[in-house]
């Protein structure tokens, strides 16, 4: 009863998903970016013609991280926005009124709803990443190491944060939850170059910055694992220490402890969520 | 979650035999009450909003819930439907408790705030609701349930484009299309047209012909008297008074204009029952069953006393003045 009741409202939540605005806006944004990244790469290629193959390697490799970085907001915006209207605003409306009178359990159509978020976010990123890959690969011959890890580490990313708008969206407004949801994950990213900065000044308090927030959400550590998965293994061996810290690059994959952390802060907030849904009030 | 026995479907053993006996013993009992609460309380923050309600709704009957503005009605039935959470108080649905998911498999509810996803056809509205109740209802008995609610050419219109009444006919539907064994109509009529309104009136009807329980919410009480067979009238939070309408209804009146009335007429007027008085008009309420003499022996008496006597007018209080009267004199005993 509890597995149909929650494929029933994936399945909800992925044609909501499909058919208000937020899957046409997504769509436009991401194509523009597309656009503007394939023009970007075939200039780099023409204007810099003369660039030797490694130089070549770095350029794409940052302006990779850089577009991956917008497609990551994109997908951001788009699963927090979609994650906040989802419940609160349901409550606000009342279309969760005669949902929840059915004999469904609130933690089995929250689990619906996240599994739905899950599947449209991570399709999202996959699809577009891909299509990113396949435009630098066709204008400055370059495919990323690991693209399959780094996917799936945005992946990842996109799951974490909708995990939070949805919890936000149990106890706040579905306007506030999204603006909030978006804010921690930018907030999260600056602590993330603020505390690889501190790495590279040698300064243990400011990298502590980085290090606490990483754990807190845990969104910006996984955009670091990504990158790194993008970029030429080579690079940071080639550049030298002038480039530790750099926004754009990573040095490190996540270690397993991390991605363990992050599946359970998935699970743990997943499971304050449906707690504080059951004693929400309709 | 389902509340079966393990054991159920295990070849015929002692066990089996027993609880086979056992189940007999239970389908001869009769049917659990479509709903049973008893005791409930729930207050937010400062105002407490439902104080120790109990009331019993029987299989196939439909029950008025009645009321003034924040009496408590909504708040009622948001904890029978376990969507608000009550601080106290038990409830039972159909013979379940309501905390268990599965007392809703057979009720069906149209919420005083009906709203339903947006970007679904009617038709998908339904289907969801088929789904999430796990009941098996063919598509054809889900076109009728629309057509029985006047949506039959519009089943695959998105519901962006529906209009606040249309909408709460398909809730109506949405209500109707599981099969419920009891139908829960929180202010079923407060966005229709008079039509509507008697197509609601209709769709009440059938559902006693069925057999299928229904509480019902409205400040419609014109529809509440002709449709329900008991009423609770809630006030403050409280039951203010409940019962059959013939119980709550049975009081006869003598509506009387006099004139040069004395102490000792306006004595003898009282002593026929509950007086009240506006100037020359007086009204003497009379029990259920008042005998034949009771007024003329009234009047006989108060021409004796030398009272005018201008118009004498034998009534029966209806819903309406019978629930005014309830909640300006308060709840006591004498109304439960």
């Amino acid at each position: 009863m509890t597995a149909r009741t929650v494929a029933t409202v994936a399945a909800l939540t992925l044609q909501e998903a499909a058919r208000r605005r937020v899957l046409r806006s997504l769509a436009l944004l991401t194509v523009v970016l597309l656009a503007l990244s394939a023009w970007g790469f075939s200039r780099l290629n023409a204007e810099f013609g003369g660039l030797t193959s490694g130089e070549a390697r770095l350029a794409a490799s940052m302006v990779l991280n850089l577009v991956m970085f917008g497609l990551s907001l994109i997908a951001a915006l788009g699963t927090a926005f979609l994650a906040g209207p989802t419940v609160a605003g349901e409550i606000e409306s009342g279309i969760a009124l005669a949902v929840l009178a059915r004999p469904v359990r609130r933690s089995a159509v929250l689990l619906g709803k996240w599994l739905g978020l899950v599947l449209f976010g991570s399709g999202f990123v996959i699809l577009a990443g891909l299509a990113q890959f396949l435009i630098v690969r066709a204008t400055v011959g370059y495919w990323p190491p690991q693209p399959v890890t780094g996917l799936a580490l945005l992946a990842a990313q996109t799951t974490v944060l909708l995990t939070l708008g949805l919890l936000l969206s149990t106890a706040i407004s579905p306007m506030a939850s999204g603006i909030v949801a978006v804010g921690l994950f930018g907030a999260t990213w600056v602590a993330g170059v603020v505390g690889a900065v501190g790495e590279a000044l040698g300064n243990e308090g400011v990298v502590r910055v980085g290090t606490v927030s990483r754990m807190l959400l845990p969104t910006d550590g996984l955009w670091r694992g990504a990158m790194h998965a993008f970029q030429d293994p080579a690079i940071l061996g080639m550049l030298g220490p002038a480039f530790e810290g750099h926004p754009f690059l990573s040095d490190a994959g996540p270690t397993p402890a991390y991605l363990a952390w992050t599946a359970l802060w998935i699970g743990l907030v997943l499971g304050l969520t449906a707690l504080t849904f059951q004693r929400r009030d309709l | 979650m389902t509340g079966r026995t393990a054991g159920e479907g295990d070849a015929p053993s002692a066990g089996g035999a027993a609880l086979d006996a056992a189940q007999r013993l239970l389908a001869g009992l009769p049917a659990a009450p479509a709903v049973w609460c008893s005791g409930l309380r729930k207050r937010y923050r400062r105002q407490i909003a439902v104080d120790g309600v109990s009331f019993t709704v029987g299989r196939g009957e439909i029950l008025g819930l009645l009321g003034p503005n924040g009496a408590g009605k909504t708040s009622v039935i948001k904890i029978l439907l376990g969507l608000v959470r009550p601080d106290a108080g038990e409830v039972m649905l159909l013979g379940r408790p309501a905390g268990d998911p599965y007392a809703r498999a057979r009720v069906g509810y149209l919420p005083e705030l009906f709203r339903y996803q947006p970007w679904l056809t009617a038709a998908e509205v339904l289907a969801l609701h088929v789904r999430l109740s796990h009941a098996a209802v063919p598509a054809q008995e889900q076109r009728d349930c629309l057509a029985t609610v006047g949506l039959a050419d519009r089943a695959g219109d998105r519901l962006g484009g529906f209009s606040k009444g249309m909408q709460q006919r398909l809730g109506l539907a949405v209500a109707l299309v599981a099969r419920p064994e009891l139908v829960v109509l929180d202010e079923p009529t407060s966005a229709l047209d008079p039509l509507g309104r008697a197509d609601v009136r209709d769709v009440l009807l059938a559902l006693k012909d069925r057999d299928v329980a229904v509480l019902l919410n409205s400040h419609l009480i014109g529809e509440v008297e002709r449709v329900c067979d008991r009423v609770v009238i809630l006030d403050k939070g409280r039951v203010a008074a409940s019962g059959t309408l013939a119980e709550l209804l049975g009081r006869r009146e003598v509506r009387l204009r006099l004139g040069a009335v004395s102490a000792p007429a306006e004595a003898r007027l009282a002593a026929a029952g509950r007086l009240t008085r506006h100037g020359d008009a007086f009204v003497v309420a009379l029990p259920a069953e008042p005998d034949l003499t009771t007024v003329p022996d009234l009047v006989a008496d108060l021409v004796g006393l030398g009272v005018r006597v201008h118009a004498v007018e034998p009534a029966r209080i209806s819903l309406e003045e019978r629930l005014l009267d309830i909640l300006r004199t308060g709840p006591s005993e004498e109304h439960r």
